[in-house]
């Protein structure tokens, strides 16, 4: 994980007709945190997409170094399958990492079909993919949504402990998201 | 590579053969039986008629079962975003498709041919037009499941989706069609060469055509 940077330069976003933002740019280096804040649809997720490379930039450039992880609204967990068997198709690609599934309180789920999980459990189980990838970089698109008080504050000790490690954490939430150390972007407020 | 290859084979094929709410690999089989047994009924049991254009019912058939699976090709894991963690993982939607393509192939091309011979012995189709028949499908089926995936790529989040991949496949698997169950006519091994020859077109363009299909789905 050592040396994972992310390095944002004059980004713009476009979405349909309208430019979400511009004129953007924003270092972040190993063991930072970055909060984007900002109203619904002033491009948190946008943001996030085309740093990962799945969204193209309406303009400037995107560099980032290390391996990047991916959390958002779609879990990337079939839905008929149990979530043991989930995850064991991610942890064929990924290799056998920690996917820290005591901490997320998942075992007694592995056999329930992901369909029949609630949205928090989803999350959990994201975020449980999300470990097992061992990746630099996390992009996290609100992380805290549907996760309860307890799961919540795991799932900030959990970003704690990546930046610790020398990983990037890009949060992009509308939440509060307690962790010591993070920077905060407030979107819209000064690149529009 | 074929660290990934293994993997995403594996979970296609589970998802296509075994699992799923459609029925997995039995219902194209089950269809394509059905139209077959169905044939003989509707046009009465003329035993030389039934002969000579079984061998053109059974292509019908095996284009039209190809079609029933197209909905859950790729739409569900674009909606799930299995497709976005693959790019992250430095996995190309080309591999994707390409390996999608052989399991769709192997989900219904071996069990087509399969089911092939109970649905002859019903159109009365033996000796060298039941041989033609199965080596014009091994040779036109996975040019078929190459345009399977490629339509279900292009069409995938289309409102409707599913009923217009059914209708974009049908005229694209036209030339398949023709040399495939032209061959039972002219009896010889131009019409499977050039079955052969149309599949080989099709399975050349889909991994490229179906992921550019998948990087503008996913937007």
């Amino acid at each position: 994980m050592q040396g994972a940077s992310i390095a944002i330069e004059d980004l713009a976003c476009r979405r349909g007709d309208r430019v979400l933002f511009r004129r953007l740019s924003l270092r972040l280096a190993a063991g930072e945190a970055l909060h984007v804040t900002g109203a619904n649809g002033v491009g948190k997720s946008s943001l996030l997409r085309i740093v990962a490379g799945l969204a193209p930039a309406f303009g400037g450039r995107v560099e980032t170094s290390g391996t990047i992880g991916l959390v958002d609204e779609r879990h990337a967990l079939d839905p008929a399958l149990p979530l043991g068997r989930a995850l064991a198709f991610w942890r064929g690609l990924d290799g056998a990492g920690d996917h820290a599934l005591e901490r997320l309180g998942l075992p007694a789920l592995l056999d329930v079909p992901v369909r029949y999980l609630s949205t928090g459990q989803k999350k959990r189980a994201a975020l449980a993919r999300l470990i097992g990838q061992n990746a630099a970089i996390w992009l996290l698109d609100e992380p805290l949504n549907g996760l309860d008080g307890d799961a919540a504050a795991l799932a900030e000790t959990l970003v704690a402990e990546h930046c610790a490690g020398g990983g990037i954490a890009l949060i992009a939430s509308h939440q509060p998201f307690a962790l010591a150390h993070k920077r905060t972007l407030a979107l819209g407020e000064h690149t529009t | 590579m074929s660290g990934r290859f293994a993997p995403l084979l594996k979970r296609d094929l589970a998802r296509l053969l075994l699992s799923g709410r459609g029925g997995g690999a039995m219902m194209p089989v089950l269809f394509f039986l059905s139209v077959a047994m169905l044939y003989p009924f509707a046009v009465g049991p003329d035993v030389p008629l039934l002969a000579r254009t079984g061998g053109g019912v059974i292509w019908v058939a095996a284009l039209l079962a190809a079609i029933l699976p197209l909905d859950r090709l790729v739409e569900p894991d674009i909606e799930a975003g299995m497709f976005d963690q693959w790019a992250l993982r430095g996995i190309s939607e080309e591999m994707v498709i390409a390996v999608r393509v052989l399991a769709h192939w192997l989900s219904f091309g071996p069990p087509l041919m399969l089911a092939a011979l109970p649905a002859a012995a019903l159109l009365g189709i033996a000796g060298r037009t039941l041989a033609i028949v199965e080596l014009g499908l091994l040779a036109g089926t996975p040019g078929l499941a190459a345009l399977g995936v490629t339509v279900a790529a292009l069409t995938a989040g289309l409102r409707g989706g599913a009923a217009l991949a059914g209708l974009l496949v049908i005229p694209l698997a036209v030339p398949v069609l023709i040399f495939g169950a032209g061959s039972l006519g002219t009896g010889g091994t131009s019409g499977l060469a050039l079955t052969a020859a149309a599949s080989l077109v099709l399975l050349a363009i889909a991994p490229f055509a179906g992921a550019a299909a998948v990087r503008t789905a996913r937007g």
